[in-house]
């Protein structure tokens, strides 16, 4: 086998000079993905550097109402937690809606929204994938391709980001706070991960060596009516075929914000910042929705065998939707 | 039947629901299956499969492999053992340069462990001379033949009457299709062996060890007696490991070159190409009707694919021959070699796609009669089986819709479809008959009295998990006329007793009726000798030839009924089973308990097979597009409410002994099929092929 060495990293700093003495090293999280990819020979780290053990496990409320999450959080302490069901629903409706028990128990905040795709040319070494091997060709553009993307896809690469947890975090807003050589910096979740253009092998805009240390929870969508609505072959333990994530907050038959993201419909949680801004001041009605939503999937080029995600996404979104509008559902 | 009328005599075991011997063995994980038996310098195997669809090996470059730490020997088709040439072709593995499909094994790497093992095999280099492939099966591929026969023996067509006689009220004629599916156990195919002074000894994730052991005889040019293959505790097969599977050959000779224990266990990822699928079945069903509901003429045709390696013919138009009589009758299958993996049996082959197809079809059927699909069964009722013209041992098909039709509410039903909403939900339920044919094989055991009080049973039964041990210590039990607590049954070891495989639902019946026989000589001969016993005790040997395989005058098979409600979302095309409900008639059932997890086991398969279960076909690769079990969809426990299992105590004196007919299988028949057309019954669309996933039902919805 391959070996590599086996870093436990006491502190942040800790971790970024071990990764930064390891070329090709990662950082393990839960590793329910990780580890998966390395059996499968996808990933070949020389070094995991463990961070799941440093003190980034507690989700704070800070003095501005925001909640700040920290990256070794695992997925279903976050979903459980009281403020999060309290003022996120959203977050903790579509953290519950990904993988099993098993899974979410081990899975971290940091590695959720570091997953790759669950693409099954990514996972097999003998079939090409300009995401594992630039330029080796996307055997999925004409293969098999009923879950892959109808959004910001390229000729290079039509997988889908996997995580549900991300869609609620771009619809909330949340910024992801990273740690690297250079120091802390942080990047809206909604451009932390990227479209796959002609750099597939790119999932997201991190820097080489950068740790993600936490999730910020804005004040500002706190206690706002949300949900998390995912479409799937099976009843739980199953990748979406569509889903969405909504926060919507409602004055007087008006929307006074609203924010709008889809999963499993592009190489990204798509944010639907076209139909939030059709819909930001306008009347909260279904009508209204269905023109906000229609707007934002105008841009979707389905491949031979997706096309059924536009309207699944257009259906769940606008029931969601109108679920949380006062009034709206007849 | 009650226990007094029992064959068996004054005994009350069979028919409680005893406790699974091994239970608490594997809850506590001290079972130990095939991949489980550390020996000293036990060695690891790792294959390597081909990564084209169809062409020749050219060269095998293994340096980089044997450099890395730990490795021990590559095997490829230059260097590995010959083999002598086996009557399944999948296990010649290693013999020749030939690459049949993607995924066949090309070489084995085998090293000190499992870790070196995987990333040698990684390294191996293997070149081929590719050829063009073609693994999409069409109804009107231009290569489909009718085989001489099909999956089971049965004749591939078979045709009564002539076409076009009758006038007929209503007719259908409508294609179904049934995509290729997997298996799945939940252990993989695993095998550890280890030669020791000539003798080769195997454990075996098997369905049969006695099978096993003289496989591997044979291709090892051996006496079995220097063979044991051991089976204590075997995770799932459904079919996939009825016969021996490669693995257990490349162990043994991995153990034979390397000179140690070798264990070769495949990866999930291997299986969809390795182990066998249930091969898709392309059906077209013609169904006519007089104005009183009575059949004028049945067609069941099918078209399948098999691989280049071997002709395995899904007999899926088989159950027509079984369910309903017209006068004009027909049922056909056409196959296509294709550079596909190899198929094979998958839990009710035959039954389980021809009878989704045949159920959907009378669905239709009432549908366009404007009858009720029970009433339309029961009018359609054959007196003798329609094929053979043999009386049925025992048919209670009628029984079980009337009694499943009474517990599941049928009565209430508004027949409109799309006549019932919940909100966004439409709801509808369906029903579908089952059939499943009694399969009995000989076998042997021995039965052995201690002088302690206590009882011995050895057969080289299988318990592929479904109690088999327990139930034939059951049959052991009444038939010595002891207490359950009394008997021991030693199973899953070819030094046992030989025996046939666990397999066709004909397990309980081939192994009980051996284990019957010795328990009732040895009760004779007991009470021939009075006083204490020997030490080593007295047995009683017994072997069924002759008797568990003559030929019976009757049609002799278990029946069914399955009743489903669905909820199909209307947002997003989500189907959902509310409830499953089957009654089933299997005659004598020996194990409440087991019997009804194989019956719930079964129907729960079924709705995976009609809601979740496919495997794609990569046209351009030529593999199975599904790799593992977060993308091969078996049903959760969330897709899983609501399901119960009845049956109905038939009393049949043409089966064995126990008065059982066979329960592994007779649930996922038919189950689908009810599912299906609730589905119909609550969209008003009829979806025509499995699985009834999102993207399909939301595209015909939403139209």
């Amino acid at each position: 086998m391959k070996p590599f060495a086996y870093v436990r990293a006491a502190d942040v700093d800790e971790a970024t000079r071990a990764f930064a003495a390891h070329p090709g090293a990662r950082y393990l999280g839960g590793g329910t993905n990780l580890v998966d990819l390395m059996k499968l020979g996808v990933e070949q780290p020389s070094a995991l550097i463990d961070v799941s053990r440093l003190p980034l496990d507690a989700v704070e409320e800070r003095d501005d109402g925001s909640l700040r999450v920290g990256a070794a959080v695992r997925n279903s302490d976050l979903a459980a937690h009281p403020l999060v069901r309290d003022r996120y629903p959203v977050l903790s409706q579509a953290l519950l809606a990904g993988a099993s028990g098993q899974l979410r128990n081990a899975a971290t905040t940091g590695g959720n929204l570091l997953q790759r795709t669950r693409c099954p040319y990514f996972q097999d070494l003998s079939k090409p994938c300009n995401k594992r091997a630039p330029g080796s060709g996307c055997g999925a553009l004409d293969g098999v391709h009923r879950d892959h993307a109808v959004l910001g896809h390229s000729e290079h690469c039509v997988a889908t980001h996997p995580s549900d947890m991300a869609v609620a975090l771009a619809a909330l807003d949340a910024r992801v706070e990273l740690h690297g050589e250079q120091g802390p910096r942080d990047v809206p979740v909604g451009a932390f991960h990227r479209l796959p253009g002609d750099r597939p092998e790119q999932d997201t805009v991190i820097r080489p060596g950068e740790l993600i240390t936490s999730v910020v929870l804005p004040a500002a969508r706190a206690g706002l009516p949300s949900a998390y609505r995912k479409a799937r072959d099976r009843a739980s333990y199953a990748f979406a075929l569509a889903s969405v994530a909504v926060v919507l907050r409602v004055s007087e038959g008006t929307v006074a914000d609203v924010g709008i993201a889809f999963g499993a419909l592009a190489h990204r949680p798509w944010r639907a910042e076209r139909a939030e801004e059709a819909l930001r001041g306008g009347p909260a009605t279904p009508a209204a929705f269905a023109r906000a939503v229609d707007l934002e999937l105008a841009a979707a080029r389905p491949l031979r065998d997706n096309a059924y995600k536009v309207p699944l996404a257009r259906n769940i979104a606008v029931d969601v939707l109108t679920r949380l509008a006062p009034g709206a559902a007849t | 039947m009650s226990h007094e009328d029992s064959p068996l005599g004054a005994g009350r075991a069979l028919g409680a629901p005893a406790e699974r011997r091994e239970g608490h063995l594997k809850v506590t994980g001290r079972a130990r299956y095939a991949a489980e038996h550390p020996m000293p310098e036990r060695a690891h195997a790792w294959p390597v499969p081909a990564t084209v669809a169809r062409g020749r090996v050219t060269a095998v470059d293994v340096e980089e492999a044997l450099r890395l730490p730990g490795v021990l020997t590559v095997l490829t088709h230059e260097n590995a053992p010959r083999v002598a040439e086996p009557d399944d072709p999948t296990l010649a593995v290693l013999q020749d340069p030939r690459v049949p499909h993607r995924g066949w094994y090309v070489a084995l790497v085998v090293a000190e462990t499992l870790e070196a093992a995987r990333a040698a095999a990684a390294a191996v280099r293997v070149e081929y001379a590719v050829e063009d492939h073609d693994v999409t099966l069409t109804a009107d591929h231009p290569e489909a033949y009718e085989p001489e026969n099909v999956n089971g023996e049965h004749p591939t067509r078979r045709e009564h009457g002539r076409p076009g006689g009758a006038d007929a009220a209503a007719r259908v004629d409508v294609v179904y299709e049934v995509p290729p599916l997997h298996n799945h156990p939940m252990e993989p195919h695993a095998s550890t062996a280890h030669w020791d002074q000539g003798h080769l000894t195997v454990y075996c994730s098997s369905q049969g060890g006695t099978t096993v052991r003289d496989t591997l005889a044979a291709l090892f040019e051996m006496d079995g007696e220097h063979i044991t293959v051991i089976a204590e505790h075997v995770g799932g097969g459904f079919g996939s490991k009825g016969t021996p599977r490669p693995d257990v050959v490349l162990a043994a000779m991995a153990a034979r070159v390397s000179g140690r224990p070798v264990t070769v266990a495949f990866p999930r990822s291997h299986l969809a190409a390795v182990v066998g699928h249930r091969a898709p079945t392309l059906h077209r069903v013609g169904l006519a009707a007089a104005a009183d509901g009575r059949l004028t003429s049945l067609s069941h045709e099918i078209t399948t694919h098999t691989s280049r390696v071997k002709e395995f013919v899904e007999q899926a138009a088989v159950p027509a021959r079984v369910m309903y009589g017209a006068p004009h009758h027909l049922t056909v299958h056409r196959v296509v070699r294709l550079d596909v993996p190899t198929p094979s049996w998958m839990r009710a082959p035959g039954e389980a796609p021809g009878m989704y197809a045949l159920e959907s079809a009378v669905d239709e059927l009432a549908t366009a009669l404007g009858r009720d699909p029970v009433e339309l069964r029961i009018v359609n009722e054959p007196e003798r089986e329609p094929d053979s013209g043999k009386p049925f041992s025992s048919r209670h098909v009628v029984d079980c819709l009337r009694e499943g039709a009474r517990r599941f509410g049928w009565d209430a039903r508004d027949s409109r479809p799309r006549s019932r909403a919940e909100g966004p939900l439409l709801i509808g339920t369906g029903v579908a008959s089952a059939t499943y044919p009694v399969l009995v094989s000989p076998s042997t055991a021995q039965a052995r009295a201690l002088p302690d009080g206590g009882f011995v049973v050895r057969v080289n039964a299988t318990d592929i998990g479904t109690g088999a041990r327990t139930v034939l210590a059951q049959v052991a039990a009444d038939a010595l006329g002891v207490p359950l607590a009394r008997v021991r049954t030693e199973v899953g070891s070819s030094d046992l007793p030989a025996a046939p495989l666990a397999g066709g639902s004909s397990g309980t019946a081939s192994w009980g009726w051996a284990v019957h026989q010795a328990c009732t000589a040895l009760a004779a001969k007991l009470a021939d000798h009075p006083g204490s016993l020997p030490d080593e005790g007295i047995s009683a040997d017994a072997d069924t030839t002759g008797t568990a395989d003559a030929d019976s005058p009757y049609a002799r098979h278990a029946f069914g009924a399955h009743f489903a409600e669905v909820a199909v979302d209307t947002v997003t095309g989500e189907v959902r089973v509310r409830r499953l409900l089957g009654v089933y008639a299997a005659g004598r059932i020996l194990n409440a308990r087991t019997a009804r997890s194989q019956f719930v086991g079964g129907m729960v398969m079924g709705l995976g097979m009609a809601l979740t279960e496919h495997s794609t076909m990569d046209a351009a690769f030529g593999d199975f597009a599904e790799s593992d079990l977060a993308s091969y969809h078996v049903p959760a426990h969330a897709d899983v409410s609501g399901v119960e299992a009845h049956w109905i105590e038939e009393d049949d004196p043409h089966l064995n002994p126990m008065g059982s007919k066979g329960v592994g299988e007779i649930g996922i028949v038919g189950s689908a099929a009810a599912i299906g057309n609730a589905v119909y019954h609550a969209t008003g669309v009829r979806f025509r092929a499995l699985p009834l996933t999102p993207d399909k039902v939301l595209t015909a919805l939403t139209g």
